[in-house]
């Protein structure tokens, strides 16, 4: 057993990274040089990294893998573990895959202070990363909390106009609901005297205390996730964050809300998360159309996908909430695809925003005459977030309403409705963006995608398509641990009217 | 009955009394102006500490009453002892630049620290009311001429007298609620007033009354809501090293004292004097966040950050519990660094030979002075509790605290106004990260703050690597103090 620890590599290298940045004396253009390089090769070791993980992994297992322990608190019972499963392995992928475009993508956007941005979105990887492999709760909180830091600064130092507004409403909403999930931690803690999140599955609380616990790490993911009526703050630090910040707010920090729903509150608060459902159904039902009609009524491209990320993230909580095979795997791909989808759309604005420096719609138009790579990348990424058969958006919010019929018409039928509003707003987008006469004779001239922007697009395009032509490569991990999950969430609610019949009789 | 009396509890602060007359008589006599007696003062304070830690060395760690039952030593007073003892030194360190500039440089300063460390120690190893209160004063009565000690400054000067005036009033309560407590039980010494509430409840009303006077007093000492009116005063007009000192060896002093005679002689009253713990910790976790909001001043804000972070140290005390007080421990110690390495980085802020307080003059410090920016910005998320940050842990251990002892409402509200919180801490971050870059401060800061801001925020940054020492330690202290 003296294998590396692929995990703890992968988690800690973006760290070494930054060091290596910090050691950079000055800020001279030569250092900058050095810092992008320094961070898209560090990035990119460890991507190849995660996907040494992804060849470890048994796909036919529903354990921990690649699972590391050392001491850490041990008077506490409180260690360092870290861990993949099938649901949180495909987050780690999305993680370091998304890095270093984002790398990409602020080579020549970002001209103040190269080497901070550089350094902020490595610690921010190390978090991101930490946040997934984490299987001690303890563990998971500070790497969970501790994004905030990165991002904060990444708002608040490169953003927008609104920037300070923005980047102080990204904190302390989100700060807010995760103290109240600190507290849910330090219940557990004390209820199952560990820290350790594999213990911590297998425990059965009692009921009324589920309640609780569960309300607090809702208060958490809700925020997160986010889902109305907490998303304020996402368009706002959506369209104040520079490019890339947009890009890893949607494509990975969103989705730490999902992966805590799918990881803590389902399995280890089955009766509550089946009490709670409806509720959660409502708020998604209510976040796909609200949040779709506000997405058709935008101005600014970033604030209409970030309005449409709520939405998507509707269909999410939905398809967890069922607890359904379909319903969680397509909650999984729908997670992952947007991961990719609204990340490269970011991407797509960004690319116009740093020839043009607005984000206004009517500002542009007609550019698939000068633009005509953009334009069909462009419609590929429309098309995903629309949810064409083919497209990786499609696999997720099919399987999704396949769970959401099962458990309840009514929701399903409302959430369908969302995939129609979906696609008027984004056809809208992109018939006035590409092809609708400009008057903007600035919007005309506008040069192509250049090779540093097709290798950015490429890939994701790639696996866009790769997830709605073959999704069964990235089911099929995930298969094991979900059905281990299902089964867990079922036994214990069957166990739960008999233990409440038993204490009722004592 | 001729044996000498058992001198063994407070050996160490009868050396650090001695030493410091002994300086007092080499200050008169040379022509000094405090540079060689603060080095002098650091060195013994060193010494001191050796001699503080010696029994923890030999493992004769358990509780000693000496001195005619006087004075105690067991392992909470080692552990505050070294936390007073590396407080007022680096403080000292920090002082003798600032004051040297500020043409207050005197080797008064040294001497009155170390008398002031020396009332600390014995509050910590008090045993009997009448100890406390004699040792609460010597710290006291030092600390009013160091608050004055820039006498031509008026600020200085009304800060010196407001303490005085308070203070007074505080030590007054003090004493009036140890006569309380003395005329209903019948003596003061600690050890028999346990054993007097251990029997099952002897409290009566007037029993209760003194022991809220003598809180009253307390949590006047330690600026907790609603006795706090003196701090954001004193803090801002006393000379920034006197208010870095304040803000961290008094604080800690008279905290571990709180514990103490919380604990020992009335820990039988636990239901009786709770509620009051509680009550003052969620006011001043409640007025540290939100009134620190609005300040325009540094030192002001530091303050109320003061008030809010005893708030929090005291959910420890409300918890009543071994747990509760290992999370005091750890949250001192944290609290120690971190606030000295802010006062370290507020001690460079000067431009054109003034110092400057202003909130706004840190603009875009992360420009100016990129280190100092970063090391100040770790201190400010570890307030806030943010981690990986050990301003984080010692807020868990906190919590941990009231979550065990089944007070979920105060945590609730702990977390709740820490996000308060968190806004003004991030105003800082916001001022040297987001906003535009003003002139640099006046170079050279001195390699004696440079490293204290440097190891202060490495001990901050990294202190999530390696906690067990620290915990442990808050751990045997706590569990020993609750055997007993």
């Amino acid at each position: 057993m003296t294998q590396l620890p692929l995990l703890s590599l992968t988690t800690f290298l973006p760290l070494a990274g930054a060091l290596a940045i910090v050691l950079l004396k000055g800020e001279s253009e030569r250092n900058s040089y050095y810092a992008r390089w320094i961070a898209l090769w560090t990035s990119i070791v460890v991507f190849i990294l995660s996907l040494g993980v992804w060849a470890r992994f048994d796909p036919g297992s529903a354990d921990f893998q690649l699972v590391e322990r050392a001491d850490w608190l041990p008077d506490f019972n409180i260690g360092y573990h870290m861990g993949v499963d099938g649901i949180s392995l495909f987050f780690v992928l999305l993680s370091t895959f998304l890095t270093p475009i984002c790398i990409l993508a602020s080579w020549v956007a970002v001209e103040k202070r190269v080497k901070e941005y550089m350094i902020a979105f490595l610690v921010l990887e190390t978090m991101m990363v930490g946040t997934f492999c984490a299987l001690d709760l303890m563990l998971f909180y500070m790497f969970f909390e501790g994004v905030l830091i990165p991002m904060f600064l990444i708002i608040g130092v490169w953003g927008g106009p609104r920037r300070v507004y923005s980047a102080f409403k990204f904190f302390l909403y989100t700060l807010l609901g995760s103290v109240l999930m600190l507290l849910a931690i330090l219940a557990i803690y004390f209820t199952t005297g560990t820290a350790d999140i594999v213990e911590a599955l297998a425990f059965n609380f009692p009921p009324q205390l589920q309640t609780w616990l569960w309300i607090a790490f809702f208060a958490s993911f809700a925020v997160k996730l986010p889902m109305w009526p907490v998303h304020t703050w996402l368009p706002d630090a959506h369209v104040e964050a520079p490019t890339a910040g947009s890009v890893i707010l949607a494509g990975v920090l969103l989705k730490m809300g999902g992966y805590g729903f799918i990881r803590f509150s389902l399995p280890m608060f089955p009766d509550a998360s089946a009490a709670f459902a409806p509720f959660v159904y409502t708020l998604s039902v209510v976040a796909i159309v609200y949040t779709s009609l506000v997405a058709l009524a935008q101005e600014d491209m970033k604030k209409l996908i970030a309005y449409s990320s709520v939405a998507h993230m509707g269909f999410v909580t939905i398809g967890i909430f069922t607890v359904t095979p379909e319903g969680l795997q397509g909650a999984m791909i729908q997670m992952l695809s947007h991961g990719v989808v609204s990340a490269a759309l970011f991407l797509i604005v960004g690319v116009v925003y740093d020839r043009l420096h607005t984000r206004e719609i009517s500002r542009y138009g007609g550019i698939v005459e000068n633009m005509p790579k953009y334009a069909a990348a462009f419609m590929i990424f429309m098309l995903a977030s629309v949810g064409l058969p083919g497209t990786s958006g499609f696999v997720g919010e099919f399987l999704s309403l396949v769970g959401a019929f099962q458990v309840n018409s009514w929701v399903a039928f409302f959430a369908t409705s969302g995939l129609i509003l979906g696609a008027a707003y984004m056809l809208w987008l992109y018939r006035r963006v590409v092809f609708e006469p400009s008057r903007n004779a600035d919007a005309r001239r506008m040069p192509d995608l250049n090779p540093r922007e097709v290798l950015i697009f490429a890939p994701m395009i790639a696996v866009v398509l790769w997830m709605g032509v073959y999704p069964a490569s990235f089911l099929k991990p995930m298969q094991p641990s979900i059905a281990n999950l299902i089964e867990r969430v079922q036994i214990s609610q069957r166990a739960a009217p008999a233990a409440q019949l038993a204490e009722a009789g004592k | 009955m001729n044996t000498a009396p058992d001198f063994l509890p407070v050996l160490p602060e009868m050396f650090l009394g001695a030493v410091a007359m002994a300086l007092l008589i080499y200050g008169v006599y040379s022509n000094d102006i405090g540079r060689r007696v603060t080095f002098l003062a650091v060195v013994l304070l060193a010494v001191t500490l050796v001699l503080v830690l010696y029994p923890a060395w030999t493992g004769g760690l358990a509780r000693h009453v000496g001195l005619f039952g006087l004075f105690v030593t067991d392992g909470l007073g080692v552990f505050a002892k070294a936390l007073v003892l590396v407080g007022t030194a680096l403080s000292l360190i920090l002082a003798q630049r600032f004051n040297e500039r500020e043409r207050i440089a005197r080797f008064e300063f040294p001497v009155l620290a170390l008398i002031a460390a020396a009332g600390m120690m014995m509050m910590i190893a008090a045993n009997d009311l009448i100890s406390l209160y004699l040792a609460l004063e010597l710290q006291s009565l030092s600390l009013y001429v160091l608050a004055a000690f820039a006498r031509d400054d008026g600020r200085s000067t009304e800060a010196g007298l407001k303490y005085f005036v308070l203070g007074a009033v505080a030590s007054g309560m003090l004493l009036f609620g140890a006569s309380m407590v003395y005329g209903f039980a019948g003596t003061t010494n600690f050890d028999a007033l346990a054993k007097l509430f251990a029997d099952g409840d002897n409290s009566g009303l007037g029993l209760i009354t003194g022991i809220v006077f003598i809180s009253v007093g307390l949590a006047f000492k330690v600026s907790a809501v609603p006795f706090h009116m003196w701090t954001p005063d004193v803090y801002e007009g006393a000379p920034t090293p006197v208010t870095a000192f304040f803000s961290v060896a008094p604080k800690i002093a008279a905290l571990v004292l709180f514990l103490r005679v919380m604990i020992e002689p009335f820990g039988g009253l636990v239901a009786d004097w709770q509620q009051i713990i509680w009550g003052i910790s969620v006011a001043s976790m409640l007025l540290g966040a939100f009134a620190a909001i609005n300040q325009k001043n540094i030192k002001r804000l530091m303050a109320y950050s003061s008030i809010g972070h005893v708030g929090y140290a005291l959910i420890g005390l409300a918890a009543g519990s071994a747990a509760g007080v290992r999370g005091v421990l750890v949250y001192m110690t944290i609290y120690l660094f971190m606030n000295l390495g802010t006062f370290a980085v507020i001690l460079c802020m000067r431009r054109g030979g003034k110092a400057v307080e202003g909130i706004d003059e840190l603009a875009g410090l992360s420009r100016s002075h990129p280190a100092l920016a970063l090391a100040l910005g770790i201190f400010m998320f570890s307030m806030a509790g943010i981690p990986p940050m050990a301003g984080f842990f010692a807020k868990f251990y906190i919590f941990m605290a009231a979550i065990n002892a089944g007070m979920p409402v105060l945590a609730v509200i702990g977390v709740l106004s820490s996000v308060v919180g968190a806004f003004y801490y991030l105003r800082i971050v916001k001022l040297m990260y987001f906003d535009e870059a003003k002139d640099r401060f006046d170079q050279p800061f001195g390699h004696e703050v440079q490293a204290v801001v440097a190891i202060s925020a490495i001990a901050i940054l990294l202190f999530f690597v390696w906690p067990d020492p620290l915990v442990n330690g808050a751990d045997a202290v706590a569990a020993a103090l609750f055997a007993g």
